[in-house]
């Protein structure tokens, strides 16, 4: 028998979107993302730009914090929080 | 993965067939209207209520993203333009975003007659240290010895302090802050949106197109790991001491922020005084 209840840690997480047509290829979003999440891929936009896209290896390295979103200078990339429950070990 | 999106959830306070705007990449001025989004959405700001006012220039340019009521008014004359609707609709916020160039060159004597009578509005004034729109020539914030194609030996004009002119003639909320600092800038816009009387922030922001690359910063990147290395928060530090140099320190932070009854209140207590009599 338990005396006590599981406390369940939310863990938060952000799902990036990215407008590709949008981004003019500054790299303030790739530079500044605190948890390095970003990298510049090898596509080209319609205006020969090549947008960001997130680093494969870890999908919930990017922790929301909307950085990315604030010092984007063209309103091409944004995040939506999402928590998740997670048993604690 | 990320995902592939069309829209951006702030596409609801911009002229978002406008989009994308003019600006070049990396120029700050994106970043300085995408603050200004963010603090009218968490401020939870009437948009009917709202009025934004710019002068001419690339900064100028923002009035015309914004979904609210805005003019584009002519060079210079953006606080001009702004107190008169301030005075006739004084339950309406109403908010200068505009040029180094614009506000203090051409239009420097509105910016401290409006600072000194206290009109109740906001200056956001981007200060990209040159006239970007007409080619980069030099202006009154263009530092010392900086390279412009009006100085092109290096420019032998001192330049103003803008929070420097702005705390002299009055202004009851002075503030700086580069476009590096998004989030205090953001924060520091709803501070002054919110406060009684004239407020103003300047934002350092690179213009790489005219200015950067003549001055060893061709690359906006450079230009925003410069304000990472080189910028201080001093808040209340007299601004005096917050002279602009190249290569030195950017003193950041809210210098000012007092107290002062504003032109509109002045106007109200003048008119019981009147009616007394
Ligand atoms: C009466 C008048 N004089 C000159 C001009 C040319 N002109 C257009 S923008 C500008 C300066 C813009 O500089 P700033 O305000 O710093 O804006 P920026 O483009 O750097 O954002 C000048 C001189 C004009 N449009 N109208
Ligand atoms: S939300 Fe934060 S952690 Fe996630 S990609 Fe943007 S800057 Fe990086
Ligand atoms: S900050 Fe915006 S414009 Fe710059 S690279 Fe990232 S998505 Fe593109
Ligand atoms: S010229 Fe300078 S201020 Fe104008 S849009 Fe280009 S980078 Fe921005
Ligand atoms: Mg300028």
């Amino acid at each position: 028998m338990t005396y006590w209840v599981e406390e369940e840690e939310k863990k938060v997480h952000g799902k990036v979107y990215i407008i590709k047509d949008r981004c003019k290829q500054c790299g303030f979003c790739i530079e500044f993302c605190p948890q390095g999440v970003l990298q510049q891929s090898e596509e080209f936009n319609a205006k020969g730009y090549h947008p960001p896209k997130l680093v494969e290896t870890d999908e919930k390295k990017c922790v929301g914090c909307g950085f990315c979103q604030m010092i984007c200078p063209d309103f091409a990339i944004f995040v939506e929080k999402e928590e998740e429950n997670e048993e604690r070990d | 993965m990320e995902i592939e999106a069309r829209a951006n959830p702030m596409d609801k306070y911009l002229r978002a067939d406008r989009i994308p705007h003019i600006w070049c990449s990396g120029c700050g001025l994106g970043i300085v209207l995408n603050a200004f989004l963010h603090a009218i959405e968490e401020l939870n700001i009437d948009l009917d209520k709202l009025a934004v006012v710019s002068g001419i220039g690339c900064t100028g340019r923002i009035a015309g993203y914004i979904n609210t009521d805005s003019y584009h008014t002519t060079h210079g004359r953006a606080i001009p333009f702004a107190t008169g609707l301030k005075l006739a609709n004084p339950e309406m916020k109403v908010v200068v975003i505009s040029g180094d160039g614009d506000l203090f060159a051409i239009g420097g004597n509105h910016f401290i007659h409006a600072a000194r009578r206290n009109i109740d509005i906001t200056v956001i004034g981007v200060n990209n240290y040159n006239y970007g729109m007409t080619g980069g020539q030099l202006g009154p914030t263009t530092p010392l010895g900086a390279r412009t194609t009006t100085s092109p030996y290096g420019n032998i004009e001192h330049p103003f302090n803008l929070c420097h002119v702005a705390h002299a003639a009055g202004a009851v909320y002075v503030a700086r802050w580069t476009v590096l600092h998004a989030i205090r800038l953001k924060n520091s816009i709803k501070e002054a949106l919110n406060k009684r009387g004239f407020s103003f922030i300047e934002v350092i922001a690179a213009c790489p197109t005219t200015y950067g690359r003549r001055n060893k910063m061709p690359d906006a990147l450079d230009e925003m790991r410069f304000y990472r290395e080189h910028s201080v928060i001093k808040h209340g530090i007299d601004p005096s001491q917050a002279n602009i140099e190249i290569g030195k320190e950017i003193v950041v932070g809210k210098f000012v922020d007092i107290e002062k009854p504003t032109f509109n209140e002045a106007v109200e207590e003048l008119k019981k005084k009147v009616k007394k009599k």
